[in-house]
């Protein structure tokens, strides 16, 4: 099962207290999720800590998985971080801002598991 | 064991300068008082976090420690022998800071760029469309009796904001704090902060703007036009926001992401400026562009003194040539335009889109930072350097564009972005005599 | 031990009763000394006409005109002055420069020195974002500088006048003068950037400002005797209530009055009004608007207590910026402008907005027109300043324009006789043919300002003076500026030579040096009773109102590169 959903990205308290602290795992913590609606989750099948793959036009990344109420159905949120950066989008319309927030995004439930920061940035070298 | 008082966290927006600093011999913070989560992460978070040491330079693809006489040779002759560079970032750094990078782009006609460019960017536009209609933190704490947070989320961004500036503050005209106060959040999905609010409005995801023509058009006495439903609020709900606004004396727009990053981008902005101009007709309004990194606005200050620019700025003519959507930093990177990038006090690598990234995995990366992160993973030559505003003392602009002096609180190995800048000028002027 | 000898230069210099005299100037170490050895570098002025360096005695060109910057990224392209505004590529001795109205701090102080000018002062700063002028000033190359601290609406200020402590707010004053370091005290619409505060605004002398029980009259003649009870400098430098309305002149008149009483603790005035033309204006709405500046230099010519400055208009593009935070909101929803505004917390109001002045709106015309009766209708140059109050009135890179305006009747002629029918009847300018000598503009642009604002060693060519000089490129005997008016307005738009402190910085209008400034700011020193007590009240304020601590609030050493303390003894 697919959901389609809008996904965008933002702060959070422990993306900002790990702003310095990049390569720790407490950041990996709290920015390699996706935030979605628990009603959202159960159509997808999953619980909390089992992977999504979260599928924009622009790329596709691996994420664990949270609930949170305060989202309405159909909205993703993941933190901002190289894990959100991998699917949104570089347009800018010609203003300079790349589209952080609001991006159709189609999520599933993956056994995939999330990569690590480096070998993520790593995929971009290699590229 | 020196206790330094009234010193100035260097983080976010809130540039708050209360904080209280315990030193112990060894040189090391040992005590922090009235920091938030973020601001401890700051403190003492730069004993605990991966550091970078030494200069380095990747040598078939690892990075390699290396002398500063060396790293500063190459990092200079990539920016003499590039055609374009990016210089971005110098955002979580001091003013003096951003002169000599300005500086350093100007010499080598490069572009130079900040935060801004994923952040409040678009606020700039909206201000050039509609201008900024503010006013410093300490009028909202003393006479704001109607706070609105649109499309932010201080709970986690801006963890102070609330007591010291806004809701929770008490000032000269509102003693009694929140009691007197009425807070409305507004954004497409309940968050922390809106849980705090008096009211609560959803919003569907990227109508801002409708929502705010639909609140000019009843505040400018034309509610006949307003059909039943916009942006997913009631007709109802709206005549009550627009009373709710207008019967304010005084309210302050907080603003954030969530009308920066969300379709419609700066046209959002210039739709809460002329919102606030229209509200004025009525009762007094301002507005404040919540900041993320606690200099991202000084970059703004400094380069509009400097080149008449606050961001995106191209010195290929060398002059001052602005045109954001062209020359932003984003921009540039997914036009692949740039041939060699420095990155300072900024991360690009967690915090640019895929595309952006590709390029600057292409072409050599010059970073100055503190600690490693994910640009490090990306980039050619390192330099370490000291945490300005805790090894390293300048001015930064808060998110209300008013200037505070971080200080020193211990002593430090590392130099100063400044101090790199500055060498980077010198070596490049050698090498381009030479 | 630089020694310089200018030969030939016809030397202007009202303050010796000098009038294009022929003679030499001698510079060693950078001040006008008696002779210099055989040593010295010759220059030749040729007979040119030669002044002391230029004084701009009120300019917003450091801290609110960033704001104008920012919001007017379309001014930087523009390029109506050639030679003065536009964008310029950097050079082995200049940074790059962009702008017209707003142009960045490296352009503000090239073109300054171009234009013969050598110290600024910066019209408005509140306490709050004093360090963001002295960041400013840092890269402003050349100019000497000061600024004016604002506090006519401040809270600290109006609570001691309510209270009637005079002493505690004089105390008050010095020390807002050191932690901004300001050189003297600023007033604008005193009491309204309170009113602003709730988006009201005061409607004149005796309208007392909401919540705090002052009038602005109080405001004035107690700011007014703390001024004069400290020594300083300076005189209480005054934007008058109801700028901008038609028959605002009478608030002008009474403001002045108000002074009559104050007596000056210096050899200098005891007040000085600012941008007068913006406060000159008679009728009662804007369809029988006109000028009042004949009844305002009438009160002017037979005051002895005042000088004032002009705030000339130039046609075209122009953006205004004020503490006057609720006449530029006024302006922007009547123009349809985009504004800025910035609110400073227990301090004051400002606002930002861009124009442009027609000389076919028959309102822009009188407006133009009435800056300039008010120059040539006050007999005494002595009382003039001259003044754009760029880039409100227009940039200051017009002025060698508007120095053509003063000094030919044909050239106003020219201007005026495009103007409709309208616009002619409600001005006196017409009728005035008066044009000034190169003597009284001198006086205006120079030597007036050293008397103003007390600095002795400025605005004058005499033993023991800066070597601040300028020389233009025009011979006194043989121009007849009335008629070969743009050969004049040429002369004025680069200098030959301009010299800071005996340093050689422009030569045939080009940049040769970049030498940093000095900041001079006042040191009044209060008993120490009196400074303590209003030290408790202080702190009150900044532990429950103020966002920022008081240890972090004064601008620290670090930001003035070149200062100049001047001291200054309270009489307590």
């Amino acid at each position: 099962m697919t959901l389609n959903a809008n996904l965008i990205s933002g702060r959070t308290a422990q993306q900002g207290a790990n702003l310095e602290a990049k390569t720790s795992r407490a950041y990996f913590d709290a920015c390699a999720y996706c935030e979605l609606n628990s009603k959202d989750l159960e159509q997808l099948d999953v619980a909390e800590g089992d992977c999504l793959k979260v599928k924009t036009e622009f790329g596709e990344i691996v994420v664990f998985a949270k609930a949170n109420n305060g989202n309405p159905q159909g909205l993703a949120f993941i933190p901002m971080g190289p894990w959100a950066n991998a699917v949104l989008s570089p347009e800018t319309h010609g203003c300079g801002m790349p589209g952080l927030k609001g991006v159709p995004a189609k999520i599933k439930r993956t056994k995939e598991k999330p990569l690590d920061m480096k070998s993520l940035m790593r995929s971009y070298r290699e590229a | 064991m020196p206790v330094i008082k009234n010193a100035v966290c260097s983080l976010c927006g809130c540039l708050c300068d209360d904080i209280t600093v315990t030193v112990d011999e060894e040189n090391k913070i040992t005590k922090i008082e009235n920091a938030c989560i973020l601001g401890h992460s700051k403190f003492q978070g730069m004993f605990e976090h991966e550091r970078i040491e030494t200069p380095m330079i990747r040598k078939a693809g690892k990075l390699v420690s290396v002398s500063y006489e060396e790293a500063l040779e190459t990092a200079a002759k990539i920016l003499v022998n590039s055609k374009r560079t990016l210089s971005y970032g110098w955002c979580s750094t001091s003013c003096e800071a951003i002169s000599k990078a300005i500086q350093l782009a100007e010499e080598t006609g490069s572009l130079i760029d900040s935060t801004a460019n994923v952040c409040h960017g678009p606020s700039a536009l909206a201000a050039q469309e509609k201008g900024s209609p503010g006013a410093t933190l300490g009028e909202i704490k003393n006479r704001a009796d109607l706070i609105i947070f649109w499309g932010c989320n201080p709970v986690h961004a801006h963890p102070r904001h609330l007591s010291r500036y806004s809701s929770f503050s008490k000032g000269f005209f509102v003693p009694r704090g929140r009691k007197e106060r009425k807070m409305l959040v507004i954004d497409v999905r309940k968050t922390d902060t809106a849980k705090l609010a008096d009211k609560y409005v959803e919003i569907e995801q990227g109508a801002d703007l409708l929502l705010i023509t639909a609140l000019r058009s009843i505040i400018n006495g034309h509610e006949e036009v307003i059909p039943e439903k916009v942006a997913g609020v009631s007709k109802e709900e709206l005549l009550e926001l627009a009373k709710l606004m207008k019967e304010a004396k005084f309210l302050c727009v907080f603003f954030g992401m969530g009308v920066t990053q969300s379709r419609s981008k700066y046209k959002n902005g210039d739709g809460v400026a002329s919102l606030i101009s229209d509200l004025n007709q009525h009762t007094k309004a301002v507005m404040i562009g919540m900041r993320g990194h606690y200099n991202v606005t000084g970059f703004g200050q400094v380069a509009t003194w400097e080149t008449g620019f606050p961001m995106a700025i191209d010195f290929a003519k060398g002059y001052p040539y602005y045109n954001p959507g062209e020359t932003g930093a984003n921009d540039v990177l997914v036009r692949e335009e740039v041939d060699a990038a420095i990155i300072a006090a900024a991360d690009p690598g967690a915090h640019f889109p895929q595309k952006a990234l590709r390029q600057l995995a292409k072409i050599p990366l010059i970073q100055i930072d503190p600690y490693a992160n994910p640009t490090t993973e990306l980039a050619d030559v390192v330099f370490p350097t000291a945490v300005v505003g805790i090894e390293a003392e300048g001015s930064a602009y808060r998110m209300d564009a008013i200037s505070i002096r971080m200080k020193k609180l211990i002593e430090t190995k590392f130099k100063t972005d400044e101090e790199i800048a500055k060498d980077l000028i010198e070596k490049v002027r050698e090498l381009k005599r030479g | 031990m630089s020694e310089i000898l200018i030969k030939n230069a016809s030397v202007c210099d009202p303050f010796q009763g000098i009038d294009c005299e022929k003679m030499d100037l001698c510079i060693r170490n950078g001040k006008i000394v008696e002779s210099v050895s055989s040593k010295a570098k010759v220059i030749d002025a040729k007979g040119r006409l030669t002044l002391a360096g230029g004084f701009d005695g009120h300019t917003h060109s450091a801290g609110k005109i960033n704001v104008g910057r920012f919001m007017n990224p379309n001014d930087a392209r523009r390029n109506p002055v050639p030679g003065l505004s536009g964008k310029v590529a950097r050079t082995e001795k200049t940074r790059a420069q962009v702008g017209y109205n707003t142009p960045n701090t490296y352009a503000i102080g090239y073109r300054y020195a171009k234009l013969g000018y050598t110290t600024i002062c910066e019209a408005a700063m509140p306490p709050l974002s004093a360090r963001h002028t002295h960041e400013e000033f840092k890269e402003i190359p050349i100019l000497d500088k000061m600024g004016l601290t604002l506090l006519g609406s401040n809270w600290q200020v109006m609570e001691y006048i309510r209270d009637k402590e005079p002493e505690k707010l004089a105390a008050y004053v010095a020390w807002a003068l050191k932690a901004s370091r300001g050189y003297g005290i600023k007033i604008v619409n005193p009491g309204g950037g309170e009113a602003w505060g709730w988006g009201r605004n005061v409607s004149g002398l005796y309208d007392p400002v909401p919540n705090f029980e002052v009038t602005p009259a109080e405001i004035l003649i107690e700011l007014g005797k703390a001024n004069e009870k400290l020594n300083l400098p300076h005189s209480v430098h005054v934007h008058c209530n109801n700028l901008g309305h038609p028959g605002n002149y009478e608030t002008t008149l009474e403001t002045m009055k108000l002074f009559e009483k104050i007596k000056p603790s210096q050899e200098r005035q005891s007040l000085h009004v600012t941008h007068v033309q913006f406060n000159a204006y008679a009728g009662t709405s804007w369809r029988d608007f006109e000028t009042g500046a004949p009844m305002v230099s009438d009160y002017i010519n037979q005051a002895k207590h005042l000088t004032f400055d002009m705030g000339q208009l130039i046609f075209g593009p122009a953006v205004t910026m004020t503490a006057d935070g609720p006449v530029e909101y006024a302006n922007s929803r009547m123009l349809h402008e985009k504004w800025s505004n910035q609110d400073v917390e227990l301090e004051d109001a400002s606002g930002v907005v861009p124009l442009s002045y027609s000389p076919k709106s028959f309102v822009n015309a009188v407006q133009w027109a009435i800056g300039l009766e008010l120059a040539l209708l006050v007999k005494d140059p002595w009382k003039v300043m001259f003044t754009t109050d760029s880039p409100n009135g227009g940039s200051f890179v017009n002025y060698p324009e508007v120095v053509t305006y003063l000094m030919s009747a044909k050239k106003r002629e020219e201007v005026y006789s495009g103007f409709s029918e309208l616009a002619l009847g409600k001005m006196v300018l017409p009728e005035i043919d008066r044009e000034l000598s190169f003597s009284e503009l001198a006086v205006m642009t120079r030597a007036i300002q050293s008397k103003m604002y007390g600095r002795p060693e400025k605005g004058k060519l005499t033993i023991g003076a800066d070597a601040d000089i300028a020389i233009y490129e025009l011979v006194p005997e043989k121009i007849d500026p009335s008629v070969e008016h743009e050969k004049v307005k040429q002369a004025f738009s680069a200098t030959a030579y301009t010299f800071k402190d005996g340093k050689l910085v422009v030569k045939e209008g080009n940049i040769e040096a970049s030498p940093m400034g000095k900041t001079y700011w006042v040191n009044a020193d209060v008993p120490e009773r009196v400074d303590s007590a209003m030290q408790k009240d202080l702190e009150l304020k900044f532990k429950k109102y103020y966002t920022v601590s008081k240890s972090n609030y004064m601008v620290e050493d670090e930001y003035l590169p070149n200062p100049v303390e001047i001291t200054t003894k309270g009489d307590f």
